[in-house]
Protein backbone atom coordinates (compact mmCIF):
# COMPACT_ATOMS: atom_id res chain seq x y z
CA UNK A 1 0.00 0.00 0.00
CA UNK A 2 1.40 3.31 -0.74
CA UNK A 3 -0.77 6.73 0.56
CA UNK A 4 0.76 9.48 0.89
CA UNK A 5 -0.49 12.13 3.39
CA UNK A 6 -3.28 13.88 1.44
CA UNK A 7 -4.98 10.91 -0.20
CA UNK A 8 -5.22 9.48 3.64
CA UNK A 9 -6.50 13.06 4.50
CA UNK A 10 -8.86 12.80 2.01
CA UNK A 11 -9.52 9.03 2.68
CA UNK A 12 -9.81 9.91 6.26
CA UNK A 13 -13.00 12.36 5.32
CA UNK A 14 -14.72 10.02 3.13
CA UNK A 15 -14.27 7.44 6.11
CA UNK A 16 -15.76 9.71 8.99
CA UNK A 17 -18.68 9.62 6.34
CA UNK A 18 -18.79 6.19 5.46
CA UNK A 19 -18.54 6.92 1.56
CA UNK A 20 -14.86 5.59 1.47
CA UNK A 21 -15.46 2.91 -1.53
CA UNK A 22 -14.70 -0.68 -1.06
CA UNK A 23 -11.04 -0.74 -2.16
CA UNK A 24 -9.88 2.04 -0.77
CA UNK A 25 -11.96 1.76 2.47
CA UNK A 26 -10.13 -1.57 3.26
CA UNK A 27 -6.84 0.38 2.67
CA UNK A 28 -7.39 2.69 5.05
CA UNK A 29 -8.58 0.58 7.62
CA UNK A 30 -5.24 -1.59 7.52
CA UNK A 31 -3.47 1.78 7.79
CA UNK A 32 -5.39 2.88 10.95
CA UNK A 33 -4.50 -0.62 12.38
CA UNK A 34 -0.51 0.84 12.62
CA UNK A 35 -0.95 4.20 12.57
CA UNK A 36 -1.98 5.86 15.86
CA UNK A 37 -2.08 9.59 14.75
CA UNK A 38 -4.50 8.75 12.44
CA UNK A 39 -7.13 6.51 14.26
CA UNK A 40 -6.67 9.90 16.87
CA UNK A 41 -7.30 11.89 14.36
CA UNK A 42 -10.20 10.07 12.59
CA UNK A 43 -11.86 10.22 16.33
CA UNK A 44 -11.43 14.05 16.59
CA UNK A 45 -12.88 15.15 13.71
CA UNK A 46 -16.08 13.07 14.69
CA UNK A 47 -16.11 14.11 18.17
CA UNK A 48 -15.93 17.50 16.80
CA UNK A 49 -18.91 17.04 13.93
CA UNK A 50 -20.82 16.12 17.22
CA UNK A 51 -19.65 19.15 18.89
CA UNK A 52 -20.61 21.47 16.46
CA UNK A 53 -23.79 19.24 15.78
CA UNK A 54 -25.01 19.07 19.47
CA UNK A 55 -24.32 22.82 19.82
CA UNK A 56 -27.79 24.09 21.36
CA UNK A 57 -29.59 26.08 18.19
CA UNK A 58 -29.76 29.65 19.65
CA UNK A 59 -33.49 30.86 20.57
CA UNK A 60 -34.67 34.14 19.18
CA UNK A 61 -34.30 36.92 21.22
CA UNK A 62 -37.84 37.53 22.68
CA UNK A 63 -38.20 40.77 20.93
CA UNK A 64 -36.90 39.50 17.50
CA UNK A 65 -39.53 36.45 17.76
CA UNK A 66 -42.41 39.02 18.34
CA UNK A 67 -40.97 41.39 15.40
CA UNK A 68 -40.39 38.60 13.10
CA UNK A 69 -43.81 37.10 13.64
CA UNK A 70 -45.93 40.64 13.66
CA UNK A 71 -44.07 41.94 10.27
CA UNK A 72 -44.95 37.99 8.74
CA UNK A 73 -48.38 38.22 9.78
CA UNK A 74 -48.75 41.90 8.05
CA UNK A 75 -47.12 40.35 5.11
CA UNK A 76 -49.26 37.14 4.84
CA UNK A 77 -52.82 39.45 4.20
CA UNK A 78 -50.85 41.00 0.97
CA UNK A 79 -49.22 37.83 -0.46
CA UNK A 80 -50.36 36.37 -3.73
CA UNK A 81 -52.34 33.52 -4.22
CA UNK B 1 -45.94 12.49 -2.60
CA UNK B 2 -42.00 13.13 -3.04
CA UNK B 3 -38.92 11.55 -1.39
CA UNK B 4 -36.43 13.92 0.20
CA UNK B 5 -32.87 12.13 0.32
CA UNK B 6 -32.32 12.70 3.56
CA UNK B 7 -34.09 12.95 7.03
CA UNK B 8 -37.62 12.77 7.86
CA UNK B 9 -38.33 16.34 7.12
CA UNK B 10 -40.46 16.33 4.15
CA UNK B 11 -43.04 13.80 6.61
CA UNK B 12 -43.04 16.35 9.18
CA UNK B 13 -42.92 19.36 7.00
CA UNK B 14 -45.12 18.62 3.99
CA UNK B 15 -49.29 18.41 5.85
CA UNK B 16 -48.41 22.05 7.10
CA UNK B 17 -46.42 23.18 4.16
CA UNK B 18 -49.81 22.14 2.13
CA UNK B 19 -52.14 23.65 4.10
CA UNK B 20 -50.07 27.33 4.55
CA UNK B 21 -50.02 27.03 0.84
CA UNK B 22 -53.71 27.11 1.18
CA UNK B 23 -53.82 30.06 2.91
CA UNK B 24 -53.88 28.62 6.40
CA UNK B 25 -51.93 30.93 8.48
CA UNK B 26 -51.90 29.45 11.91
CA UNK B 27 -49.92 25.95 9.46
CA UNK B 28 -47.63 28.57 8.34
CA UNK B 29 -46.75 30.04 12.07
CA UNK B 30 -46.01 26.51 12.82
CA UNK B 31 -43.98 26.04 10.35
CA UNK B 32 -41.57 29.41 11.11
CA UNK B 33 -41.94 28.74 15.01
CA UNK B 34 -40.51 25.20 13.58
CA UNK B 35 -37.21 26.67 11.81
CA UNK B 36 -37.01 29.99 13.22
CA UNK B 37 -34.46 29.07 15.82
CA UNK B 38 -32.44 26.96 13.25
CA UNK B 39 -32.11 29.55 10.72
CA UNK B 40 -31.14 32.31 13.34
CA UNK B 41 -28.46 29.89 14.54
CA UNK B 42 -27.32 29.57 10.61
CA UNK B 43 -27.66 32.88 9.60
CA UNK B 44 -26.10 33.90 13.05
CA UNK B 45 -23.14 31.37 12.39
CA UNK B 46 -22.63 32.45 8.71
CA UNK B 47 -22.89 36.77 9.42
CA UNK B 48 -20.99 36.75 12.87
CA UNK B 49 -23.47 40.06 14.04
CA UNK B 50 -26.75 39.72 15.60
CA UNK B 51 -27.97 42.90 13.78
CA UNK B 52 -27.47 40.78 10.73
CA UNK B 53 -28.38 37.52 11.61
CA UNK B 54 -32.18 38.71 12.60
CA UNK B 55 -31.96 40.88 9.11
CA UNK B 56 -31.49 37.17 7.46
CA UNK B 57 -34.17 35.55 9.49
CA UNK B 58 -36.92 38.08 8.54
CA UNK B 59 -35.52 38.24 5.06
CA UNK B 60 -35.92 34.44 4.81
CA UNK B 61 -39.46 34.42 6.21
CA UNK B 62 -40.76 37.18 4.61
CA UNK B 63 -39.50 35.62 1.17
CA UNK B 64 -40.82 32.29 2.53
CA UNK B 65 -44.38 34.00 2.21
CA UNK B 66 -44.02 35.64 -1.04
CA UNK B 67 -42.80 32.17 -2.63
CA UNK B 68 -44.42 29.34 -0.80
CA UNK B 69 -47.22 29.37 -3.64
CA UNK B 70 -43.84 28.55 -6.38
CA UNK B 71 -42.15 25.75 -3.53
CA UNK B 72 -42.41 22.76 -5.69
CA UNK B 73 -42.43 19.47 -3.78
CA UNK B 74 -39.29 18.03 -5.69
CA UNK B 75 -37.19 19.32 -2.90
CA UNK B 76 -37.82 18.97 0.29
CA UNK B 77 -39.59 22.18 2.48
CA UNK B 78 -36.35 22.10 4.64
CA UNK B 79 -33.39 21.98 2.07
CA UNK B 80 -35.63 25.33 0.63
CA UNK B 81 -35.37 27.29 3.30
CA UNK B 82 -32.01 26.72 3.96
CA UNK B 83 -31.14 27.82 0.97
CA UNK B 84 -33.00 30.66 1.12
CA UNK B 85 -31.53 31.76 4.73
CA UNK B 86 -27.89 31.08 3.31
CA UNK B 87 -28.41 32.79 0.15
CA UNK B 88 -29.83 35.82 2.30
CA UNK B 89 -26.82 35.51 4.72
CA UNK B 90 -23.88 35.10 1.78
CA UNK B 91 -25.78 38.22 -0.27
CA UNK B 92 -25.62 40.08 3.12
CA UNK B 93 -21.97 39.60 3.74
CA UNK B 94 -21.02 40.75 -0.02
CA UNK B 95 -23.33 43.71 0.47
CA UNK B 96 -21.57 44.53 3.40
CA UNK B 97 -17.72 44.25 2.01
CA UNK B 98 -18.75 45.92 -1.16
CA UNK B 99 -18.66 43.56 -3.55
CA UNK B 100 -20.75 42.10 -6.43
CA UNK B 101 -24.48 40.96 -4.84
CA UNK B 102 -24.00 37.57 -7.14
CA UNK B 103 -21.44 35.40 -6.35
CA UNK B 104 -19.10 35.30 -9.63
CA UNK B 105 -18.51 31.88 -8.49
CA UNK B 106 -19.29 29.36 -11.15
CA UNK B 107 -20.24 25.65 -10.65
CA UNK B 108 -16.66 25.34 -12.79
CA UNK B 109 -14.43 27.25 -11.22
CA UNK B 110 -11.47 24.50 -9.59
CA UNK B 111 -10.62 24.45 -5.97
CA UNK B 112 -7.04 25.51 -5.30
CA UNK B 113 -4.75 22.80 -5.03
CA UNK B 114 -2.84 23.52 -2.53
CA UNK B 115 -2.23 20.55 0.14
CA UNK B 116 -5.03 20.03 3.01
CA UNK B 117 -3.89 20.92 6.44
CA UNK B 118 -1.79 18.92 7.78
CA UNK B 119 -3.35 17.94 11.59
CA UNK B 120 -0.15 18.76 13.65
CA UNK B 121 -1.39 18.94 17.03
CA UNK B 122 -2.95 14.98 17.67
CA UNK B 123 -3.92 13.86 20.77
CA UNK B 124 -7.21 12.43 22.00
CA UNK B 125 -9.91 14.76 23.80
CA UNK B 126 -10.04 14.41 27.50
CA UNK B 127 -13.75 14.69 27.65
CA UNK B 128 -16.41 13.54 25.30
CA UNK B 129 -18.90 15.62 22.85
CA UNK B 130 -21.86 14.94 25.56
CA UNK B 131 -19.56 15.86 28.47
CA UNK B 132 -18.18 19.15 26.56
CA UNK B 133 -21.97 19.86 25.61
CA UNK B 134 -23.39 23.19 26.48
CA UNK B 135 -20.53 24.53 28.84
CA UNK B 136 -20.19 28.39 28.08
CA UNK B 137 -16.76 28.40 27.82
CA UNK B 138 -16.83 25.31 25.08
CA UNK B 139 -19.50 27.30 23.48
CA UNK B 140 -16.76 30.31 23.29
CA UNK B 141 -14.33 28.09 21.69
CA UNK B 142 -16.75 26.96 19.10
CA UNK B 143 -17.47 30.40 17.76
CA UNK B 144 -13.83 31.39 18.28
CA UNK B 145 -12.88 28.27 15.44
CA UNK B 146 -15.74 28.95 13.41
CA UNK B 147 -14.93 32.62 13.20
CA UNK B 148 -11.11 32.01 12.21
CA UNK B 149 -12.69 29.89 9.40
CA UNK B 150 -13.11 31.35 5.79
CA UNK B 151 -16.88 32.15 4.81
CA UNK B 152 -16.91 29.59 2.22
CA UNK B 153 -14.90 26.61 4.55
CA UNK B 154 -17.55 27.35 7.07
CA UNK B 155 -20.65 27.43 5.03
CA UNK B 156 -20.13 24.09 3.60
CA UNK B 157 -19.39 22.81 7.33
CA UNK B 158 -22.63 24.56 8.29
CA UNK B 159 -25.09 22.94 5.45
CA UNK B 160 -23.24 19.35 5.30
CA UNK B 161 -22.27 18.58 9.07
CA UNK B 162 -24.19 20.87 11.09
CA UNK B 163 -27.65 20.95 8.55
CA UNK B 164 -26.81 17.67 7.36
CA UNK B 165 -27.85 18.31 4.12
CA UNK B 166 -26.34 15.80 1.33
CA UNK B 167 -23.50 16.94 -0.78
CA UNK B 168 -25.20 17.37 -3.88
CA UNK B 169 -27.76 19.48 -2.00
CA UNK B 170 -25.38 21.79 -0.68
CA UNK B 171 -23.63 21.54 -4.34
CA UNK B 172 -27.45 23.02 -5.40
CA UNK B 173 -28.06 25.27 -2.29
CA UNK B 174 -24.35 27.13 -2.97
CA UNK B 175 -23.64 26.98 -6.64
CA UNK B 176 -20.64 25.31 -6.77
CA UNK B 177 -19.49 21.65 -7.77
CA UNK B 178 -19.81 18.57 -5.81
CA UNK B 179 -16.00 18.30 -5.75
CA UNK B 180 -15.58 22.07 -4.33
CA UNK B 181 -17.96 21.07 -1.96
CA UNK B 182 -15.51 18.16 -1.06
CA UNK B 183 -12.91 19.92 -0.49
CA UNK B 184 -14.19 22.86 1.32
CA UNK B 185 -15.79 20.27 4.12
CA UNK B 186 -12.28 18.68 4.22
CA UNK B 187 -10.54 21.64 4.72
CA UNK B 188 -12.80 23.31 7.38
CA UNK B 189 -13.11 19.82 9.28
CA UNK B 190 -9.26 19.82 9.67
CA UNK B 191 -9.28 23.02 10.42
CA UNK B 192 -11.84 22.74 13.21
CA UNK B 193 -9.99 19.93 14.48
CA UNK B 194 -6.84 21.35 15.02
CA UNK B 195 -7.73 24.35 16.95
CA UNK B 196 -10.23 22.36 18.96
CA UNK B 197 -7.54 19.55 20.12
CA UNK B 198 -4.95 22.27 20.92
CA UNK B 199 -7.76 23.09 23.64
CA UNK B 200 -9.66 20.08 24.36
CA UNK B 201 -6.50 17.77 23.45
CA UNK B 202 -5.06 15.13 26.30
CA UNK B 203 -1.31 16.98 26.32
CA UNK B 204 0.08 13.84 28.20
CA UNK B 205 -0.87 11.84 25.03
CA UNK B 206 0.04 13.93 22.57
CA UNK B 207 1.71 11.99 18.98
CA UNK B 208 4.55 12.76 17.82
CA UNK B 209 4.38 14.56 14.75
CA UNK B 210 4.22 12.46 11.97
CA UNK B 211 4.03 12.07 7.91
CA UNK B 212 3.19 9.59 5.69
CA UNK B 213 4.87 10.82 2.61
CA UNK B 214 6.04 7.74 2.35
CA UNK B 215 3.88 4.35 3.67
CA UNK B 216 4.70 0.80 3.71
Amino acid sequence: MDMKCDELLKALNEYVDGTLEPGVCEMFQAHLKDCNPCRIVVDNVRKTIQLYKGDTPCELPPELKSRLHSSLKARWKQRPV
Amino acid sequence: MSEAVKGSSVDIDLPLVRRARDGDYAAFEALVSRYEGKVYALAWRIAREEHDAEEVVQETFLSVVEHLSTFREDASFRTWLLRIATNAALKLLRKKRGLPMVSLEGSGTQEDDEPLPHPEFVAPWQESPADLAGRHEIRALLDEAMTALDEKHRVVFLLRDVEELSTEETAEVLGISVANVKIRLMRARLMLRERLTRVLGDKDRQAPPHRHDEVE
